[in-house]
């Protein structure tokens, strides 16, 4: 049976991850290398790189840690952030990384999406979506859920699969950094309006939170940072304690 | 000498990486005489059947592979070329295996790409699978998929039972990626190198 993934997701910034990442055993929290390979053996389905650095300079150092990742973890992964062009795609892929995940770019340039989905194959296109809910409407923001758009959410999401999205990876920034659970609802009809895999973001705080998405959110997958990193919760005891709870997991 | 087939179809990158940590001899290549002269093949391909075989097509190496007597590993694309044909771009393929590879059916409430970790099904022995064990999970994406047949070694199911892993004499074929399954795909891999 098809399981439900698990997802860390680390904030790359110049090479190194950022976000006091406290982590038992890690020789050096700030190599992402360390961190990626340690998330694989305790059993993380996939990762995510985002890259949050500011200055081009900095986005340079990313091919470097996609290489040395690719050489070093044998699951897959996505790199995302700051990606606007199907050539730094091309060089992504190249440089060993399974998938990119694009945000910003396509909303500026909605064209991106096909022109990654034709050259590459919707399989390594995920499209991350930031929204939040304004006046019962769901608005995309752009710039790390900074900036609104008029884009309505299940209108670009839908366009964005037929586009030749392969995933949606949405982040509600009204549940985001709070730990009080995921948007479910939000996700639930998503996932009904979509064929496409869904990738649940944002409010992620307790194990329940995770069966509920994956329950009363139909999510495909469920992505989380901090509480990850802090090791609030151990993705050894949160798949356990999903398959106790009947959600199909890779254990 | 292991032989990747090197057919700009998709990327290379993550079997050589996979290959690298098995510390495992091998050269990319697109040569007939090298691909012939070979000790084992590895046929990867991601991405779009119809483009994989007019790639092969270009480079004259559709009889070369036709023509392997050696072992030779298909993986995921590269599997499903081992067909007769392919609705991916309507192309015909390889013909080693009487079959046609088809859509999953996206009206079905299991969305397509079958994307993720699902577990194989050993319908027979097989060497690939050796010493691995049946509630293991190997990581998939794919749109278009083998149907069962006689050849068919492992079963996974979505929307349907379809081909994980198949076997015709000297070729392997596997649906799933196990160069990014984890230390699972790895000993796949490995035993593929070892023992086939």
């Amino acid at each position: 049976m098809l399981t439900k993934r698990i997802i860390p997701c680390l904030d790359i910034k110049n090479g190194r991850t950022v976000k006091g990442i406290n982590f038992l055993n890690l020789r050096d929290a700030g190599d992402p290398v360390e961190l990626a390979r340690k998330y694989a053996d305790q059993g993380a389905d996939e990762l995510v790189f985002l890259d949050i650095s500011a200055t081009q300079e900095e986005r340079e150092t990313i091919y470097d840690l996609v290489r040395k990742v690719g050489r070093e973890v044998n699951i897959p992964f996505t790199v995302g952030g700051g990606i606007a062009s199907a050539d730094k795609v091309a060089h992504i892929l190249r440089n060993g990384a399974d998938k990119v995940s694009v945000n910003s770019a396509v909303v500026r340039r909605p064209e991106l999406a096909g022109e990654i989905a034709r050259e590459f194959g919707s399989q390594c296109l995920v499209v991350a979506v930031d929204a939040r809910l304004v006046d019962d409407t769901w608005i995309v923001h752009t710039h790390g859920g900074t900036r609104p758009t008029e884009i309505e959410l299940y209108d670009w999401v839908k366009k964005m699969e037929d586009a030749g999205a392969g995933e949606i990876l949405f982040t509600s920034m009204n549940h985001d950094g709070t730990k009080n659970g995921f948007a479910c609802d939000a996700l639930a009809r998503m996932s009904d309006l979509l064929h496409i895999p869904v990738i649940a973001s944002g409010g992620a705080g307790s194990m329940e939170h995770f069966k509920d998405v994956f329950t009363n959110g139909k999510a495909d997958a469920g992505l989380a940072a901090s509480i990850f990193h802090f090791q609030e919760i151990g993705i050894p005891e949160l798949k356990e304690y999903l398959y106790k709870e009947e959600i199909p997991v890779r254990i | 000498m292991i032989v990747i087939i090197d057919y700009d179809a998709g990327n290379t990158c993550s079997v050589t990486n996979a290959l690298d940590r098995l510390n495992a001899d091998y050269v990319l290549s697109d040569d007939a005489r090298q691909i012939q002269g070979a000790n084992k093949v590895i046929f990867p391909g991601v991405g779009h059947a119809g483009a994989a075989m007019e790639a092969l097509r270009r480079k004259d190496l559709v009889s070369v592979i036709q023509g392997l007597t050696q072992p030779v590993l298909g993986i995921c694309v590269g599997m499903q070329l081992y067909a007769r044909e392919s609705a991916e771009g309507n192309t015909s393929c390889l013909g080693i295996l009487d079959t046609k590879v088809t859509k999953f059916d996206e009206s079905m409430k299991e969305k397509v790409p079958h994307m993720g970790w699902n577990t194989v099904h050993q319908e027979v022995d097989d060497i690939l699978f050796e010493q691995l064990d049946k509630s293991d999970y190997y990581y998939f994406v794919h749109s278009y998929y083998m149907p069962l047949s006689e050849h068919s070694t492992g079963t996974c199911s979505y929307q349907l039972p379809f081909s994980a892993a198949v076997r015709k004499d000297n070729f392997w074929g596997i649906q799933f990626h196990a160069e990014k399954s984890g230390i699972v795909g790895a000993k796949l891999l490995s035993n593929f190198l070892e023992k086939a």
